[in-house]
C-alpha cells in the first residue's frame, strides 16, 4: 500500500510537453501531418513518445520516439481525408508524463507548391525574354549573333573530310533522350548530316542508347532527304553499339583507329570516357569538334580537341548552323537573359556589401 | 499530320512535365512518375529490339560485303547470341538456375558470372587507360604557347604543388593559395558556365515545345 502511494506520487512528477499541435504538412502531395510541441521543463526527460489516434477509433498507435531536443515529428503515414489527433508523452528513465492530445488534423494534397514561386517567377521572366526575341526575329532580320569559332569550323572540317575521302564520325553523347544535351546534339546532327549528304562525305553515327539511336536514324534519314540525297542514306550510317559505357568507348576508339575519320564530332553528354575518346581521336590526326554541358568533362575536351562548344554554345549550335531567324532570336534572348542575371548578381552583391554599413540602420 | 502529331505530343507532355514541377498533388505526381518511368521504359524496351536489330544488320552487312576486319563481326554476333541464350534460359546466377545447364562441374557460366568476370574487368581496363590519356593530355595542355595556355600552366603548377607536402615546405601559404584558386576563380567560372547552360536548356526546351526547333524531327 505504501509502495503504491509512492509510485502514484512519482507518476506525473515530470512536467509534460506543452502546446501539442498537429497540422497538415504544406506544399506536399498529402499523406503527411506535422506534430509540434514545446519542450518539457524537466531536464530529466530523455525522449518523447508520439502516438496517433484516428477519429472514431479507440486505439492509440505508436508512431515513434524522438530525442529530448526534438520539438516536432512528421507522421508520413497518414491517410488523406482521415482526421487524426496526436499525443506526445515525455519520458525520463523512470517516469512518463503525457500532455493533452492535439486537435484533429487532416492530411491533404496541395495543388501548388509555394516553395517553387521563385522558380516560377524566374521561368516566366526568362521565358518572356526568350519569346520576345523569338517573335522579334520574325521582323528584325539583322540580329547580331557573336561568332562561335567551333561552329564556324564545321564547314571547314567537313570539307577536309570530303577532300581526304575519309568519313566523318559523330558521337551524340552517352546519355538518354531525357537529357537536353542529347536533344541539342541530335539537333546539330541534323545540320551536320545535311552537309555530309550535300558533300557526299560518309557519316558514321554510333549510339549507346537505343532510343537515341532510333531518333538519330530518323534525323539523319530526314536530313539526307532534305539535302536531296535520299539514295545516299543507308542503315549502316547510324547504328546501335552497346549501352555499356566503356564497351562503347572501346568500340568508338576502334572505329577511330580502323576507319580513321578525318573529322570527329563529340557532342552531347559525356562522362569519364570523354578523354579516352578525345585523346584517341587526337592521336589519329582528326579534326575534332566537341561540345558538352558536362562542366567536369570540358577541360578534357578543351585540351584534346581542336574546337570545343562550351556549355550554352552547345544549345546555340543548331540555330547558328541553320541560320533560322526564329532560332537565332532565341540565342539573342539567351544573351539578354544572361545580362539580366549578371545585373541581378551585381545588384545582390552591392546590397549585401551595403547591408553592413552602419548608416543603413537608420533608414 | 506526320509531323504535327509528334509536335502536339511533345507540347502536351512537355507542358505537363513542366507544370508537374509546381504541383505536388499526388494525382499529378503519379501521372508524371508514370510518364517519366513507365512510358519511357516501355518505349526503351521496343527501341532495344530495334537496337539489337541494328547491331545484327550492321555486322551481317560487314560479313556479307567482306568489309575490313569482317571476322571480328562474327565474334560480336556469336557473343550476342550466346549471352542472350544464357541470360534468357540459363538463369541469373547459381541460386536462381534456369532451364539450361550453365555450369560444367565447378565451372559456372551464368550470366551474372560472365558479367562479373568479363564485362566488369574489361570496363575497368578501359577506364584504367584514362590515367595514361590524362598524362598525354596534360603534356599537350601544359605547354606555354600563348597567354591563356601559360596561365593554365601556372595555375596547374600551383595546384599540383599545393596538393603535396613539398609545396608547403617550399612556400608555406602555397596550399591555401591552391585552395583559393579552386574555391574562388574556378568556382566562379563553373557557375558562369552553369548559368549559360541552364539558360540554354530553358531556351532549347521552349523552342522544342513551341515547335520552333524541329531538328529532332529531321528539320523542316
Amino acid at each position: 500500500m505504501i509502495l503504491t502511494c509512492f509510485v502514484a506520487l512519482l507518476l506525473g512528477s515530470i512536467s509534460p510537453p506543452g502546446n501539442v499541435a498537429a497540422r497538415d504538412v504544406p506544399n506536399d502531395g498529402g499523406g503527411s501531418i506535422e506534430v509540434t510541441w514545446t519542450r518539457s521543463a524537466d531536464s530529466t526527460v530523455v525522449s518523447y513518445h508520439v502516438l496517433r489516434q484516428a477519429q472514431g477509433s479507440e486505439q492509440w498507435e505508436t508512431l515513434g520516439f524522438v530525442g529530448r531536443r526534438s520539438l516536432s515529428y512528421v507522421d508520413d503515414g497518414a491517410r488523406n481525408g482521415v482526421q487524426y489527433r496526436y499525443e506526445v508523452i515525455a519520458e525520463s528513465n523512470t517516469e512518463t508524463t503525457e500532455a493533452p492530445p492535439s486537435g484533429y488534423a487532416v492530411a491533404s494534397s496541395q495543388w501548388f507548391d509555394t516553395n517553387t514561386i521563385p522558380a516560377l517567377v524566374g521561368t516566366v521572366v526568362l521565358s518572356f525574354i526568350l519569346l520576345y526575341f523569338i517573335s522579334r526575329a520574325r521582323w528584325d532580320k539583322k540580329l547580331f549573333i557573336r561568332r562561335i569559332s567551333g561552329l564556324d569550323a564545321v564547314d571547314e572540317a567537313l570539307g577536309r573530310a570530303t577532300e581526304m575521302g575519309r568519313p566523318t564520325l559523330y558521337v551524340p553523347g552517352l546519355s538518354s533522350i531525357a537529357d537536353v544535351a542529347t536533344i541539342a546534339a541530335l539537333n546539330i546532327l541534323g545540320e551536320v548530316a545535311k552537309k555530309t549528304a550535300k558533300f557526299g562525305t560518309p557519316l558514321i553515327v554510333p549510339n549507346t542508347d537505343p532510343i537515341v539511336y532510333t531518333v538519330a536514324r530518323e534525323i539523319v534519314k530526314e536530313s539526307y532527304t532534305t539535302a536531296g540525297r535520299p539514295d545516299a542514306f543507308t542503315q549502316d550510317i547510324v547504328f546501335f553499339v552497346t549501352d555499356q559505357q566503356f564497351a562503347f568507348a572501346a568500340a568508338v576508339d576502334g572505329i577511330m583507329t580502323r576507319e580513321r575519320p578525318a573529322t570527329n564530332f563529340l557532342i552531347g553528354m559525356f562522362f569519364a570516357e570523354a578523354l579516352i575518346l578525345a585523346e584517341t581521336g587526337a592521336s589519329t590526326g582528326a579534326v575534332q569538334i566537341a561540345g558538352t554541358d558536362a562542366v567536369s568533362q570540358l577541360p578534357f575536351f578543351i585540351t584534346a580537341c581542336d574546337y570545343t562548344l562550351i556549355g550554352e554554345e552547345l544549345y546555340a549550335a543548331s540555330a547558328y548552323l541553320s541560320r533560322e531567324p526564329l532560332l537565332l532570336g532565341a540565342i539573342k534572348g539567351q544573351d539578354y537573359s544572361k545580362a539580366l542575371i549578371v545585373g541581378l548578381i551585381v545588384l545582390g552583391t552591392l546590397l549585401a556589401l551595403l547591408a553592413g554599413l552602419p548608416v543603413l540602420k537608420y533608414l | 499530320m506526320q509531323k504535327r502529331l509528334p509536335l502536339i505530343l511533345v507540347l502536351v507532355t512537355g507542358v505537363f512535365g513542366a507544370v508537374a514541377f509546381f504541383i505536388p498533388h499526388h494525382a499529378v505526381q503519379a501521372a508524371d512518375e508514370a510518364m517519366r518511368n513507365d512510358v519511357q521504359r516501355i518505349i526503351a524496351a521496343f527501341s532495344l529490339v530495334l537496337g539489337v536489330g541494328s547491331i545484327l544488320t550492321h555486322h551481317f552487312n560487314k560479313i556479307q560485303h567482306r568489309a575490313s576486319n569482317w571476322q571480328y563481326s562474327w565474334i560480336t554476333v556469336i557473343t550476342l547470341f550466346v549471352s542472350a541464350v544464357i541470360g534468357l534460359f540459363g538463369g541469373i546466377d547459381p541460386a536462381r538456375p534456369g532451364v539450361l545447364p550453365t555450369h560444367i562441374g565447378n565451372f559456372s557460366f551464368h550470366i551474372q558470372t560472365l558479367y562479373m568476370n568479363m564485362m566488369i574487368p574489361l570496363g575497368a581496363t578501359m577506364f584504367s587507360l584514362l590515367a595514361f590519356f590524362m598524362a598525354s593530355a596534360a603534356y599537350r595542355a601544359f605547354r606555354a604557347r600563348n597567354l591563356s595556355a601559360t596561365l593554365l600552366l601556372a595555375a596547374a603548377f600551383v595546384l599540383m604543388l599545393g596538393s603535396v607536402p613539398l609545396g608547403r615546405m617550399i612556400f608555406h601559404p602555397l596550399p591555401s593559395f591552391a585552395e583559393w584558386i579552386l574555391a574562388v576563380p574556378n568556382t566562379a567560372a563553373k557557375r558562369g558556365i552553369n548559368f549559360g547552360i541552364q539558360l540554354g536548356v530553358l531556351a532549347t526546351s521552349l523552342k522544342i515545345l513551341l515547335g520552333i526547333e524541329r531538328g529532332w524531327l529531321g528539320g523542316g
